[in-house]
This record gives C-alpha cells, sequence and structure tokens, in this order.
C-alpha cells in the first residue's frame, strides 16, 4: 500500500488523501450523535443540558439506567417485545419460506397466477381505515397479543428474495434426483432447500426481527392496555409525549423539580439506549449478509 | 438412467401446460400446502380491506355494517377535494419526497463511489459497517434523538447558540426548518443503507477495464469517469424510477412524530391527514377511506406507470 503509494503521480496522490478524508469525515458524521448519547446517558444531567459534555463523559453516573431500569414501564414494554418480536418472526418465517419454495418450482402451476395475486398488494392496498376496521371491528383483534404478530406477518417482498435464492441456488436436477430417491416435498424443503438457503434465510430473519423490534404503528392503533404496549411505546412517551416517569420524580424529586427535570432529561438518552442496544448488538454479525440480501431482492425479484 | 427421463418428460414445460388442473393438484399436493398459510393470510389482511373500502362511497355506520351503510357515492371524494387541506395535504407529501429523492438520491450514489475508491479492505468495511447502522435504529428513537439534539433550551445546540451570542430558536417549531430537519436526518439515518446495491454494481465491474484505463494513462477521476459511473448508470435508473413510482407513498410515522401545532402547516402530509381524520377525535370512518383509497389509487397509477417505464429501459425490471 505504502510502496504503491510513493509510485503514484502527484495527482492521484492527492486525490487518495483526499477521499481517505472524506471518508474521515463520513464517519465521524454518522457516529457522533450515537457517541454523544452514549456519553450524555453516563454523564451528570446538569454538565450535559449546560453543553459541558460533548467529547467525553464528565462525572460518571449510572444513576440515569439506575432510574430507567427502576421503571416497572420499560420492563414491560421489553418483555412485551421481546415476545412479539420472537413470535412474529417465527411466524413469519414458517410463513414465507415454504411460499417462497413453492413459488420458486418452475412445475408448479399455480406459479405465474399465485404470484401476481401476492405482487398485486404491492401495489395496491385497502388502506389504513378499512384495515382498521376489519382488525377491530370483524376480528375483534384490538388489545390482544395477536394483532401484534398476525396480521401483514408476511413480507411479500421478502418472500420474492427467498424464492429468487431457491431459484438460483437449486438446480432442478437436484429435486429430480431428490425425488427419483423417494424425497418427498417436505422433506427436500427441510433438509435440502433451506440448509443450502442459510444466507438468504438469515438476512429475511433478520428484516423481519428488526421490523418487528421497531414496529410502532400497530401498537399506536390496536393497543389501549399498558400491560401489552411494546417498547417502541414506551419509547415514545418518554422520549417525545416527555411523560415524566415515577422514578425520575421520585428519585430526582428529593432534588426538588430541577432535579426531576434533569432526571428526566437523561432517561431520555439512556432510554435511547436501552431501545436500540439489542439491534446494534446484533446487526454486525449479520452484516456480511446484507449485500447479498439487497442484491437478490433488487435485480431478480 | 429411464426413470430420470421419465421424469424429465413430466416436467417439460409443453407437458405440463397441457396437465390438467386435476392432476397437478394431485403431484403438486404438498406445494399448494405449503403456500396455503401465506394466501390466507393475504387474503384476510390485504384483500379484506380492499373488499372493506367501498365504505368511502358509503354514509358508515358501525352499527349498520358496510351494507347496511347507505351508498352516497363519490360525496366523500368530492368534499376532500373541495376541501382546503386538500392542497395542502397533497402538494406537502409530494414537495416532502420529492425534496427527500433530490438530496438522498444522489448523495447514496456519491457514497457508494467513494466506498468503491477504497482499496483498503478494512477500512472500506468500516465505513460501510459503520454507515449501515442508524438504518436499524427505530423511527421513535431516530425522532426522539432529533427533538433532543434540537431542544433550544437543553444539550449542545442551545449552548452553542448562547456561547456565540444567538438566541436560540426552536428548530422544531420553525415550519420553515421542517423539511431539512425531515432530510438531513434521513440522509443521516439511510444513506449507507441505500448506497449498498450501488456498491455491488459497482464491484461487478470488470477488473481488465481498470487495467486498460491504467494502461491508456486515465487517472482516477478519470476511471470515475468513464468506468465507474457508466456502469452504475443502468442500476441507478432503475432504482430512482422504483422511487419516483412511491413518490405518493410518504411513510407515515416520521412525519407523526415529527409533527407539532406549529409546523403542522408542511407537516400534515395524507397519511397522517388520514390517521387524524379517521381516528383521532370523533373519527370519519367513509371521509377518511376517500382520502386513503384517493391515495392508494394515485400510487397504483404511478407505480404501474413508472414500472412500465422501467421494464421499457432495459432488461432488468422490478418483476
Amino acid at each position: 500500500m505504502d510502496k504503491s503509494f510513493k509510485h503514484m503521480k502527484l495527482g492521484d496522490k492527492l486525490f487518495e488523501i483526499f477521499i481517505l478524508l472524506v471518508g474521515v469525515l463520513v464517519l465521524l458524521c454518522v457516529i457522533y450523535p450515537l457517541y454523544y448519547v452514549v456519553i450524555a446517558s453516563i454523564s451528570n444531567p446538569s454538565l450535559v443540558m449546560t453543553g459541558g459534555v460533548w467529547l467525553y463523559p464528565r462525572q460518571l453516573t449510572l444513576d440515569g439506567f439506575e432510574a430507567l431500569l427502576g421503571e416497572a414501564k420499560i420492563w414491560i414494554g421489553y418483555r412485551n417485545t421481546i415476545f412479539y418480536s420472537i413470535a412474529g418472526t417465527m411466524l413469519s418465517m414458517l410463513v414465507t419460506i415454504p411460499a417462497a419454495y413453492s413459488l420458486s418450482r418452475k412445475d408448479f402451476k399455480a406459479r405465474r397466477p399465485l404470484m401476481l395475486f401476492f405482487l398485486f398488494t404491492m401495489y395496491f392496498s385497502g388502506g389504513l381505515i378499512p384495515t382498521y376496521l376489519l382488525i377491530s371491528n370483524t376480528l375483534h383483534l384490538t388489545d390482544t397479543v395477536w394483532v401484534m404478530i398476525v396480521p401483514f406477518c408476511l413480507n411479500v417482498y421478502n418472500m420474492i428474495i427467498v424464492r429468487s435464492y431457491f431459484e438460483n441456488s437449486l438446480p432442478a436436477d437436484l429435486w429430480e434426483a431428490a425425488q427419483l430417491d423417494g424425497c418427498s416435498n417436505t422433506r427436500f424443503l427441510i433438509t435440502i432447500a433451506v440448509p443450502l438457503s442459510m444466507a438468504v434465510i438469515s438476512v429475511v430473519m433478520l428484516y423481519y426481527l428488526v421490523a418487528n423490534w421497531n414496529a410502532y404503528f400497530n401498537g399506536l392503533i390496536y393497543l389501549r392496555d399498558d400491560e401489552l404496549v411494546p417498547l417502541q411505546l414506551v419509547l415514545r412517551d418518554i422520549l417525545l409525549m416527555n411523560e415524566m416517569m415515577a422514578n425520575s420524580l421520585s428519585t430526582g424529586g428529593s432534588m426538588g423539580l430541577d432535579g426531576a427535570m434533569k432526571r428526566a432529561y437523561q432517561i431520555k438518552f439512556t432510554s435511547i439506549i436501552v431501545g436500540t442496544l439489542p439491534m446494534m448488538i446484533l446487526y454486525p454479525f449479520l452484516q456480511k449478509y446484507f449485500e447479498k440480501g439487497v442484491m437478490i431482492g433488487a435485480i431478480k425479484g | 438412467m429411464n426413470g430420470g427421463n421419465a421424469v424429465k418428460k413430466a416436467v417439460n414445460p409443453h407437458q405440463q401446460h397441457k396437465r390438467s388442473w386435476k392432476l397437478e393438484f394431485k403431484r403438486n399436493k404438498a406445494l399448494y400446502f405449503f403456500i396455503l398459510p401465506a394466501i390466507i393470510e393475504v387474503i384476510i389482511f390485504n384483500y379484506m380491506p380492499m373488499y372493506g373500502v367501498q365504505i368511502a362511497f358509503r354514509n358508515f355506520k358501525p352499527i349498520q355494517g358496510i351494507w347496511g351503510s347507505k351508498w352516497v357515492g363519490m360525496k366523500w371524494f368530492l368534499r376532500f377535494f373541495n376541501s382546503p387541506q386538500f392542497e395542502t395535504v397533497v402538494l406537502n407529501t409530494i414537495t416532502l419526497s420529492l425534496q427527500l429523492l433530490i438530496f438522498s438520491f444522489p448523495i447514496s450514489l456519491l457514497f457508494a463511489l467513494l466506498i468503491n475508491q477504497y482499496k483498503s479492505k478494512r477500512f472500506r468495511s468500516v465505513v460501510q459497517t459503520v454507515s449501515y447502522a442508524p438504518h436499524f435504529i427505530s423511527t421513535v428513537v431516530m425522532c426522539g434523538m432529533i427533538t433532543l439534539f434540537l431542544s433550544p433550551s437543553q444539550g449542545l445546540y442551545g449552548s452553542i447558540c448562547q456561547a456565540i451570542g444567538v438566541k436560540p430558536i426552536n428548530p422544531m417549531g420553525e415550519a420553515s426548518l421542517y423539511r431539512p430537519i425531515y432530510i438531513i436526518s434521513d440522509i443521516w439515518q439511510q444513506m449507507g443503507w441505500e448506497s449498498i446495491i450501488f456498491v455491488a454494481a459497482l464491484s461487478s465491474i470488470d477488473p481488465g477495464l481498470y487495467d486498460a484505463a491504467t494502461v491508456d494513462g486515465a487517472n482516477r477521476f478519470q476511471r470515475i469517469l468513464h468506468i465507474e459511473i457508466p456502469s452504475l448508470v443502468s442500476t441507478a435508473t432503475l432504482i430512482l424510477i422504483m422511487r419516483i413510482g412511491g413518490i405518493m407513498s410518504m411513510g407515515f410515522e416520521k412525519s407523526y412524530l415529527l409533527q407539532n401545532d406549529l409546523n403542522s402547516r408542511v407537516s400534515e402530509i395524507i397519511a397522517t391527514y388520514v390517521y387524524k381524520v379517521g381516528l383521532t377525535g370523533t373519527p370519519q370512518y367513509s371521509y377518511s377511506a376517500a382520502i386513503g383509497l384517493f391515495n392508494s389509487v394515485i400510487n397504483l397509477c404511478l407505480l404501474v406507470t413508472f414500472n412500465s417505464l422501467s421494464r421499457r429501459f432495459g432488461e432488468t425490471s422490478l418483476w
């Protein structure tokens, strides 16, 4: 690298330095807001409020986390979201993979009409109100856990990604050979198709998981029961509705109203971390698959 | 060997065409069984609301049900078209999504070109990993961060203003700043993610082209101009067409969460208005359904038009 750099023309050298600087600048722009949330969450809130914290944490404290994690609401939200995410993702995968497999088989006669049947839903929808009336008045799913798991568990786009991957990675000969050996469709799907397609299956699983974890709309319109709300709604109350939590009032209360305000301010930063951490931990492990997933989805369709 | 031929014959497309549906069901029973849950799901949650959308043409009362409610024809549509909100929400929707497209699309292209310049694999993957990360932050958290960072009385922004002696304005209360805030934060969050597909297109360039260009004495900038940009054109056109097709399907969540009384003049888009009319206050189901249907129909027309355009554009098409 260094050696080739020495032999470069001056213009190319300058270019090399320029793009490196731009890259570092972009990295800083992306990282800084996230970094700021982290240092603000563990610094003394008075200093954060007055702009005293911007490069590194000052007067380290975990009071914000303590106050937030002492809050029953956040645990309820967490519990619900973990349940919705796991159950929702599992159901989605169970619906998506077999359907994608059927659609990938060229000798499946209903392939084209069914494909159109699914694709049409990507172009047109009944809209919010008819959907709401169906779910609440006809199906009576309001204020049940089902409303967070069952409706829209199939994402047609994800199904197409898996179908394309099956089409490209499972040659027709493979199924023919397996069939000759007396292998049924079900066994072929479970023991051959799925294990051979783990790359795309993990991408789609991650898509579903992230979507479930971050889901907030269905909770907003279908859930009134505080025991059922997902984490994102709890976060909205803290971050955007400026709802003072009981704990910030009691722990900060000893410091007066001013203290309570500071605690509430700090809790906003800690709640961002608590709400985002699981995704951020999961993501680097699956990152290598993304490029593949996006490519399959966009090109083949 | 014989058996193999027989099976091959059986799946021969010509014969397959002739095969009756009855035989097909029998033969591919498992495949129909596999796809059944997906069909049921889509019928219930996608097609039944399409059937229910007829309430846009009725005076829907929950007690009377869909069929019991009186048919009123285009009443709700006309009311929407004649209302002062019509122009506001339609224009707000189009303006916001067009501006977002105009600014975010070239940036994700440039970012992909930038990533492609790095010869060091490690630096490249660091840039990629970091820039994709914000995509996984939820809209709620994103909007929370925006309001936290832009608070005029607390934190960095407020104190910087005070330090330089400027009275801090409240950016979230300024209608004129609403779109820039929405767009800049969106670019921050999605730039890396949206560049993935362009990075992939760039990585498929034949290395021989670079070698040939180097032999011809092309410098780095000329290589970008004459090799990399041309190789992006087809992918970029396709994505652009898709994005334009979705111009009226502006998402609900971010606008709803960033909205307040002070900026609602520009932040009210069709999706948030449908929600407000239909599900808050005294719900006006039929009126709201009509606005939603109006939006869906426009979306359908745009998507179909631009998809057929993209089909004409090249061998790559959406479906």
